[in-house]
This record gives structure tokens, C-alpha cells and sequence, in this order.
């Protein structure tokens, strides 16, 4: 699904992404960890074709496609989807409106009709109640004024929305309190099947014992200095980075 | 008797071919004068308006008021001053430019000539009807002396120029205690049979105690022909009266709209004045309140989109005469291409206006490089205990924002449309006609060249 080549990228001419190599195959979790500052929102951003960033060198594959010159609305339409860090807050746009919107765009992107408004009542009905989402919360303006937990779980509502191909879920956990970690987790969950795959942003254990991941990769300066199984993120949580700094450096 | 007249005024076009349009406007007068009843009272207030033109003229850019708006150019077209013929329209074909969803009184003018056909006056309790009956019938001589010209400036050139010609526009009296049954719709449609023709409407709005009503106001030029409209409105609140009044300014290209409206406010009255400019060449909106009484709310918002090289001006002015009144302003920009602004919002507070409440907003967008906007508060406090907040702001849309909406499928334009959709719908919450909420929302729409996926 997802394939990763050599991949640099660089804002303002400093280099943040050094040569990352990674491949994620439909059905699978990955995990992404690594120190603060080691360029994991980067990459997370870099494939979803944010152009702050600028691709230096390398290339980025979907489904055998390289997505080089493909806007961000043309890889969601390509089934990419990010949960952001930090969700931004767009006042004037409800939660509603934005959905209806981003549905209706990606449907005419594949030559369908707007969906019916009672479709996307019962969509949104189905998709606010699996993630227990108030449906008061859905008229309020978009992320305006919303706690971090609900900013994150507002995210995956969004996923659960769109249905992508390829999620990546950047610290969804960082500001999630424990019921709402579990919402949030099972609803991935439900989400997950065997087209699609998930790439999770991690500094904690925590959130990989609900979605249990298949590889986990640890990021360390710009490149992926270690992968291994579910048990590398057990191993990092017991002795932190440091280890692999110093393997990283040799 | 119409046809004469427009003969008479024909030949004075010809002689008057080649002069600037001060000189032409001045020679005119005769020639209006000659043609209207001499010895009704307005006519001195006319002559004394006249003279005042006469010695000022247009106003020019050394003016700190008219800084960043030229005038210049316009006084070189040879514009007509009296439409050459009278013109007929179809209610279909103009049918688009009224708030068709809903029944109103309409107040119709083709050329700056009243259009029967098209509009729909009444007398029924309240009068919602022209002002050339108003200031030549007898029945009105005691309202006409109240009110007339009594709030708008006997300085401020462009508005005596209107007073010199004023003649015909809209007159609305609502007695005490009254409620016209539906809003009023006033539309000045140009056909553009002359090459360039200029109009002056004059209106007159008085809520007597108690009452209220909703106002439309629309300029509509119906080909590129140039039209100047340099237009006056009185508006008189008394106490406790509401009036709402809704400026939708979305004309063609080779339109130019001066618009000077004063609003003068008694006891407890609350009068709203929206603008949205989206159309026109150039728009000028002296928009001037005086609070005489307390406990007045005085609201003007604005939201103006525009591009290429379109020019919109809103000065602002509230006056607080008197102790405990609220004024509230926020005006929204987006400015795209060539385009230029500017806000100018005055404030004088009285020594004696203690109390006072004002609040002031202008905040803007520039999606272009080339595009400016000049924005200005101009605070002056003579009173000690008030609350006056005033602030601008000028941005860029947000690219954070941007990538967000565009990474869940929104394509760039629409992602962009809906960030500045979104930036200046707060605007559009206090219209209270929801039918008109939805028109101003699709002409944005329009404005953007968008089609959301959902209804603004
Ligand atoms: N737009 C930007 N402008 C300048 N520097 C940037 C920008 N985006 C990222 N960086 C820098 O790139 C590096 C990697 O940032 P990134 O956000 O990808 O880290 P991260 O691994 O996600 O960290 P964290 O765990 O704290 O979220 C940091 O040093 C950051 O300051
Ligand atoms: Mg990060």
C-alpha cells in the first residue's frame, strides 16, 4: 500500500527527513516511535503532501503509484488520511458542515453525486455514536474551543467519516484520559480490516496494547534507526532512547 | 408632460456635452429647478445646497476623508444627468434581483424613474411610497418640514449635491406602535440606454415610537454602461423604534455607488445598518449615526469580497450625544487581486455621554500581494466613564488551516472559500430575514466561485 524510498525532505533548507525507507502493507499496523524532534509529524505530514515541506530527494509510493505531484486533497481522495498533533481550529465551520463538505468533495472527486442529506444524517448518526461524540459537539464550530481529548477524538470521528485506505494517527493518544483512550481505540479498531492499514505516532506504550501493532519502527534524526516487533515498544517504554542513540551512532 | 420635460432636458445635455461634470451638474440645476415647483419650501433648502456644491465641489484626495478614493476619473465621463427616455423592465427579467422567496413592499426605479409595474407602495396604516409625492403633496408638507433634510450634512459636498437634486427615491413613514406587514424591497435598476448616466436617489425613512421595519437596498445596472449613484438617506428612529437596514452592494463593473446615509436616534431605538459589498467599480459608504437620547443601540456591520480592481470605502460615524448608549461595529474584508479598502471608523463621545458602550471591529484578509486595505479608528473621548474597544486586523488566510481541510479531501479553492466564508460569516448572524441570509450566502458563494458542499 504504502511504500517509502529514500525519502529526504527539508524546510527552509534545514533537512529534517534523512533517507527514510519504510513499507506498510494493507491489513497492517504499524507503530512509530521516537525522541521529540526526531521528525515523525514530518513524515506524517510529508505523506500527506503538506508543501511546507520540501521533498529533496526520494520517493513516496501509494498503491504502486508515486504520489510526487499529488495535492493533499488529491491523496485523500487516494484514501490517505492524518490525524493531526495538533488539530487546527477553524472557527466558523461546524463539525457538520465540514464533514458534508469533505464527503461531497471526495465523492465528486470519483464522479458521484453529492450523498443524499438523510444518508449522511444516518452516516454521521452511526459514526458520532461509535466514538460516544455528543451530538451537540457536531454543531459547534470545527475544533474551536475543544479540550485536547476532544480535538483528538474529534480526528477519528473524522476517519470514521472518511473510511481511508492508509490512517496515520499522530499522538491521537497524547490527551486522551483513559475511557476516552478506549473509545478512541476500539473505534480504530472497528475501523480496521484487511484493505486497509494504520500507521500510529506513538511515546507510549498504551494506546499499542488496545491496536495491537504488527512492526513497530523507532525515527531518530530523520531516519529509522530500528524496527522490530511489539516488543520493541515494551523494551523502549523499560529503558527509553538512549540505547539506540548510542547504537544509532556507531 | 414626462416627455417634455425629458426633451427639455436633452437639449441642455447637448450644450452641456463638454464640460467637467461639477460645471454640467452646476448649469443643470437651472434646468431641474425650472422643471419643479419654485415655490415649494424644499426649494431653498435645494438652492442653498446648490451653492454649497457650487463652492466645494467635488471632494479631492488632499481631503484627509478621501485620502485613499479617487474621484477623479469620474469626473471625466460625460454623464447624463437626467436618463435620456423612459425605460420599462419586466418583472422576469429582473425578478432575480429581489429576495423573490418572500413578499415585500417594492419601491422600483428604472433610470431613476419610478416603475409602477414593479413595485408594490402602500398607504394601508403606514406610507411606503415615493419621495417626489412626499416633497410636493400638501398631505406631507408637516412631515417634510420635520424631517427633511434635517439630519444629513448641509457641509459635506456629495451630500448637498443630492439635496440640490433631490427629487425622487423612497419615502417610508411608520406611524407609532406600527409594523409594516412585510420588509421593503428599494432596487434602482439602470438599462443603460445612456453611455453613462448618473443618479441620485434621495430617501427618507421615519419609525415613529414604537414601530418598526426592515429596509433592502439595492443598486442594480443592467448593462457595463457607467453609472454614478451618489444616493442620500435620512433615517429618523424615535423612541424605541427598530429599524434593520440591509445594503446589498453587488453591482456590475462600470458601477460606482456613493451612498451617504444618516440615521439620527432617540430613546431606547435600535437601528442596524448591514453592507455587503461584493459588486461595482468603486463604492463609497458614508455610513453616519447620532445618538440623541439614551439607551440607543446603534449596529453597522459590513462584509466586503472583492477583487481585480474593484475599490470599496466604508466611513464610519458614531456620534454619542448623550449618557448610557451602545454603538457596534464590525466590519469583515477579504481582498483579492488589485483590489483596495479602506475603513475609516470614527467615534466622538460627548463629554456628557457617560456610560457609553463602543465597540469596534475591522478585520481583514489580503489573498493577493497587490491588494491593500487602508484601515483607521479614529477615537475621539471626551467623557470619562466609558468602555470603547476598537481593533483591526489584517491576515493572510491561514496555510495551516488550509492544508488541514485540503488533507480531508476539500480542494484547495473550496478549502480556501470555505476559510474566508468562514472568516466572514459571523457577519450574517444578525440578519433577521433568513430568506435573505440565504441570498447574501450564495452571492459570497458566487463571489468565491465556489459550490460547498452544503448550504452556507
Ligand atoms: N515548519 C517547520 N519549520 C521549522 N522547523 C520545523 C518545521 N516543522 C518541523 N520542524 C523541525 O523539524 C524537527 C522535527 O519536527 P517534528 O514535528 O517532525 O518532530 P516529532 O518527531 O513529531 O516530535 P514530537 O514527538 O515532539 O511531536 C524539529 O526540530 C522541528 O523543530
Ligand atoms: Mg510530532
Amino acid at each position: 500500500m504504502l511504500k517509502i524510498k529514500d525519502l529526504h525532505a527539508s524546510v527552509e533548507g534545514k533537512g529534517i527527513l534523512k533517507g527514510i525507507n519504510l513499507e506498510v502493507n494493507a491489513g497492517e499496523v504499524h507503530a512509530i516511535m521516537g525522541p521529540n524532534g526526531s521528525g515523525k509529524s514530518t513524515l506524517a505530514s510529508v505523506i500527506a503532501g503538506n508543501e511546507t515541506y520540501e521533498v529533496t530527494k526520494g520517493d513516496i509510493f501509494l498503491n504502486g503509484e508515486n504520489i510526487e505531484d499529488l495535492s493533499p486533497e488529491e491523496r485523500a481522495h487516494n484514501g490517505v488520511f492524518l490525524s493531526f498533533q495538533y488539530p487546527v481550529e477553524i472557527p466558523g465551520v461546524s463539525v457538520t458542515n465540514f464533514m458534508k463538505t469533505a464527503i461531497n468533495e471526495s465523492r465528486k472527486s470519483r464522479g458521484l453525486d453529492d450523498m443524499p442529506a438523510k444518508d449522511m444524517l444516518k452516516l454521521i448518526r452511526e459514526k458520532s455514536e461509535l466514538l460516544e461524540i455528543d451530538r451537540k459537539f457536531l454543531s459547534r464550530s470545527l475544533n474551536e474551543g475543544f479540550s485536547g481529548g476532544e480535538k483528538k477524538r474529534n480526528e477519528i470521528f473524522q476517519m470514521a467519516m472518511l473510511e481511508p485506505k492508509l490512517a496515520i494517527l499522530d499522538e491521537t493518544d497524547s490527551g486522551l484520559d483513559i475511557d476516552a483512550l478506549r473509545i478512541v481505540a476500539n473505534g480504530v479498531n472497528k475501523l480496521k480490516n484487511k484493505d486497509n492499514a494504520i500507521v500510529i505516532i506513538t511515546h507510549y506504550q498504551r494506546l499499542l496494547e488496545y491496536i495491537v501493532p504488527d512492526f513497530v519502527h523507532v525515527l531518530h534524526n530523520g531516519k529509522i534507526v530500528k524496527s522490530g516487533t511489539k516488543d520493541l515498544a515494551l523494551e523502549l517504554e523499560e529503558k527509553g532512547y538512549d540505547w539506540i542513540k548510542q547504537e544509532a551512532a556507531v | 408632460m414626462a416627455l417634455q420635460s425629458a426633451s427639455l432636458f436633452n437639449t441642455y445635455y447637448l450644450i452641456l456635452k463638454n464640460m467637467d461634470l461639477k460645471d454640467k451638474l452646476v448649469s443643470s440645476f437651472l434646468a431641474f429647478e425650472n422643471n419643479i415647483d419654485v415655490h415649494n419650501p424644499v426649494h431653498d433648502v435645494r438652492t442653498e445646497a446648490i451653492k454649497n456644491f457650487e463652492t466645494k465641489g467635488f471632494p479631492s484626495r488632499k481631503e484627509e476623508a478621501w485620502k485613499y478614493t479617487s474621484l477623479n476619473s469620474l469626473q471625466k465621463i460625460d454623464f447624463s444627468i437626467f436618463p435620456k427616455k423612459e425605460s420599462s423592465l419586466e418583472y422576469k427579467d429582473v425578478k432575480k434581483y429581489f429576495i423573490h422567496q418572500i413578499d415585500t413592499y417594492k419601491i422600483v426605479f428604472i433610470d431613476g424613474v419610478f416603475s409602477s409595474n414593479l413595485s408594490e407602495t402602500t398607504h394601508d396604516g403606514v406610507d411606503i411610497c415615493l419621495m417626489s409625492s412626499a416633497l410636493t403633496k400638501p398631505m406631507y408638507k408637516a412631515v417634510i418640514d420635520v424631517y427633511f433634510n434635517k439630519v444629513a450634512s448641509k457641509e459635506e459636498s456629495l451630500t448637498t449635491l443630492n439635496t440640490a437634486f433631490s427629487r425622487e427615491g423612497a419615502y417610508i413613514y411608520i406611524p407609532k406602535n406600527k409594523v409594516p406587514k412585510k420588509p421593503i424591497e428599494i432596487i434602482h435598476f439602470s438599462t443603460g440606454n445612456d453611455t453613462a448616466l448618473m443618479l441620485q436617489p434621495r430617501n427618507l425613512v421615519i419609525a415613529e415610537e414604537n414601530s418598526e421595519m426592515q429596509i433592502i437596498e439595492r443598486h442594480q445596472s443592467l448593462t457595463n454602461h457607467a453609472v454614478l449613484t451618489n444616493s442620500v438617506t435620512e433615517i429618523f428612529a424615535a423612541k424605541n423604534a427598530i429599524v434593520d437596514y440591509y445594503k446589498v452592494q453587488n453591482d456590475n463593473d462600470a458601477a460606482t455607488l456613493i451612498d451617504n446615509t444618516y440615521v439620527d436616534q432617540k430613546d431606547n431605538s435600535h437601528v442596524k445598518v448591514h453592507t455587503f459589498s461584493f459588486g461595482g467599480k468603486l463604492i463609497r459608504n458614508n455610513l453616519n449615526f447620532y445618538q440623541n437620547g439614551e439607551r440607543i443601540d446603534s449596529t453597522m456591520k459590513g462584509i466586503t469580497i472583492i477583487g481585480e480592481k474593484q475599490h470599496v470605502d466604508h466611513h464610519t460615524l458614531v456620534h454619542h450625544i448623550e449618557p448610557n448608549c451602545e454603538s457596534h461595529q464590525d466590519y469583515k474584508g477579504i481582498f483579492a487581486e488589485n483590489s483596495t479598502g479602506v475603513f475609516n471608523g470614527k467615534i466622538i463621545v460627548d463629554k456628557i455621554a457617560q456610560k457609553t458602550n463602543a465597540f469596534q471591529q475591522n478585520n481583514n484578509i489580503l489573498i493577493s500581494d497587490k491588494a491593500t486595505i487602508n484601515t483607521k479608528p479614529q477615537l475621539e473621548i471626551f467623557a470619562d466613564d466609558v468602555k470603547c474597544s476598537h481593533g483591526c486586523t489584517i491576515g493572510q488566510l491561514d496555510e495551516e488551516a488550509l492544508f488541514y481541510l485540503q488533507s480531508r479531501g476539500i480542494p484547495k479553492k473550496e478549502a480556501r472559500a470555505l476559510l474566508m466564508y468562514a472568516f466572514a460569516n459571523n457577519v450574517l448572524e444578525s440578519v433577521r430575514i433568513p430568506e435573505l441570509k440565504v441570498r447574501i450566502n450564495k452571492l459570497i458563494a458566487n463571489k468565491l466561485g465556489v459550490n460547498l458542499g452544503f448550504d452556507l
